[in-house]
């Protein structure tokens, strides 16, 4: 627990010295959003059925940016390695990482939700339903994102791989999330939330499972 | 009972893609012995060190760290030993101090500043605490290094070019934590380049050549006989 602490310590405040860049990567997704509402068109019907759709496309790419981002520093100065031979707990080292990462793209979802709301004509009272679902889909993102952005961090072609690893891997979480949000926005008259949200849950714990186990294997020589 | 030796390779191999960068290294280091490590640029100087310190593994071979298996006993390896890279392990986005916090807290030991500004003194960064590695100069991070090093109070320290970027106070500083750790007993490896400065720190000698273990002997003797100072690689040469 105390290497976790120390994790977490070290990861948040690489993410606060790191907040010019995260405003940037907000700005990224605050204007995907803008681009895929002139997809649409002018139907404010058509607008509000895809809002959910859209924000979590916004969100996905923008995460591609943030979890790169994200091991950078530990690549610069084989900071990470400095870390290992501590030594400190390669598990640890994953679960602050994930934690800080998923904590950074539920601020940056928090962030687009009014823009989405603006945009996309998506008004509802169902703000903390929207929040949580946030909460529940970042973190489907944040674990195999950090897991493959250590993986490849040392590669040239790291802005491909990623996404091409990443994506295919979380198509199940953005199912359910999108599913989640729409229903959030447009009304549940099915009760089908809880399938979605159970789901969600479902692939998180999934996800947070495995790839903690697996990411000493990736990060070690 | 405790084992005698600090370090013990047998036939350690390492190839990065199809070039062995070590074949066959073997060598024995008593406790509180020290040991330079000698030899031309890529000639597996730091690899063996790379290796005996777990950051990569041997490929074929074996070894132990005061006893304890390079490769099943890697955490206890790893907590008794110590490396300076040539990557300096710092992050550019925080501050000297906070760097050495943070190494600290993953060690568990005191990560107060005023238990981490005294080393910060030792290697003569204290003026420059709350300054970003990033602002550095090569030295000043090697310096940094160095202190992060000393933090962890291990058994077997593994110094990878250690003058390497330094200025002459920083040779004197260097020679200086080095007659420290082995006043308590520490096992030091220096690879380097500087052999005769090196060499009055150590007792044993040994050169590599393209991987290859090619000489041992008392290290005040290395630059002569191992053909090292004919070659023009003793410095000033």
């Amino acid at each position: 627990m105390r290497q976790l602490a120390a994790a977490l310590a070290k990861d948040a405040l690489l993410q606060w010295r790191g907040r010019v860049q995260a405003a940037a990567i907000f700005v990224f997704g605050a204007t995907a959003l803008l681009l895929f509402s002139f997809a649409i068109g002018p139907s404010a019907e058509a607008l509000r059925t895809y809002a959910g759709g859209f924000l979590w496309l916004a969100l996905l790419l923008s995460s591609t940016l943030t979890l790169a981002e994200s091991f950078q520093s530990e690549m610069d100065e084989r900071a990470l390695e400095g870390l290992l031979l501590l030594p400190a707990s390669p598990r640890a080292l994953f679960y602050a990482k994930a934690v800080a990462n998923a904590a950074q793209l539920v601020l940056l979802g928090i962030g687009l939700l009014p823009v989405m709301i603006v945009l996309y004509d998506a008004g509802t009272l169902r703000i903390p339903g929207l929040v949580g679902v946030i909460a529940l889909g970042a973190a489907g993102l944040s674990a195999p994102g950090t897991l493959y952005a250590a993986m490849t961090s040392q590669a040239r072609a790291k802005q491909t791989l990623l996404p091409l690893l990443l994506f295919p891997l979380v198509v199940p979480v953005l199912l359910a999330a999108v599913k989640a949000t729409s229903l959030l926005i447009q009304g549940d008259p099915m009760g089908q939330l809880g399938s979605w949200t159970l789901l969600l849950v479902s692939f998180d714990l999934v996800h947070w499972s495995l790839c903690g186990l697996l990411f000493g294997r990736v990060v070690e020589d | 009972m405790e084992p005698q030796l600090a370090v013990e390779a047998d036939a350690l191999c390492r190839r990065y893609g199809r070039r062995w960068a070590l074949v066959d290294v073997s060598l024995r280091l008593a406790r509180g012995a020290a040991l330079l490590v000698a030899g031309r640029n890529g000639s597996g100087k730091s690899t063996l060190l790379r290796v005996l310190a777990t950051a990569i593994r041997a490929d074929r071979g074996s070894g132990r760290i005061l006893g304890h298996d390079l490769r099943s006993h890697t955490t206890q390896v790893r907590a008794c030993t110590a490396l300076l890279s040539h990557a300096s392990y710092l992050y550019d986005a925080l501050t000297a101090l906070e760097n050495l916090r943070i190494a600290a807290r993953f060690l568990e030991r005191d990560a107060r500043d005023a238990a981490l500004m005294p080393l910060l003194e030792l290697v003569g960064l204290a003026d420059r605490a709350h300054d970003a590695p990033v602002t550095f100069s090569a030295g000043m991070r090697k310096r940094l290094a160095l202190a992060r090093v000393l933090l962890k109070d291990a058994s077997v320290v593994l110094l990878d070019e250690p003058y390497g970027q330094l200025d002459p106070p920083g040779f004197r500083l260097v020679d200086g934590v080095v007659r420290t750790l082995r006043a308590r007993g520490a096992t030091v490896l220096i690879a380097s380049h500087q052999l005769a400065r090196a060499g009055a720190l150590c007792e044993r000698g040994l050169v590599l050549e393209q991987g290859r273990l090619t000489w041992q002997g008392p290290a005040n003797d290395l630059a002569r006989s191992s053909g090292l100072e004919a070659a023009g690689l003793e410095e000033g040469a």
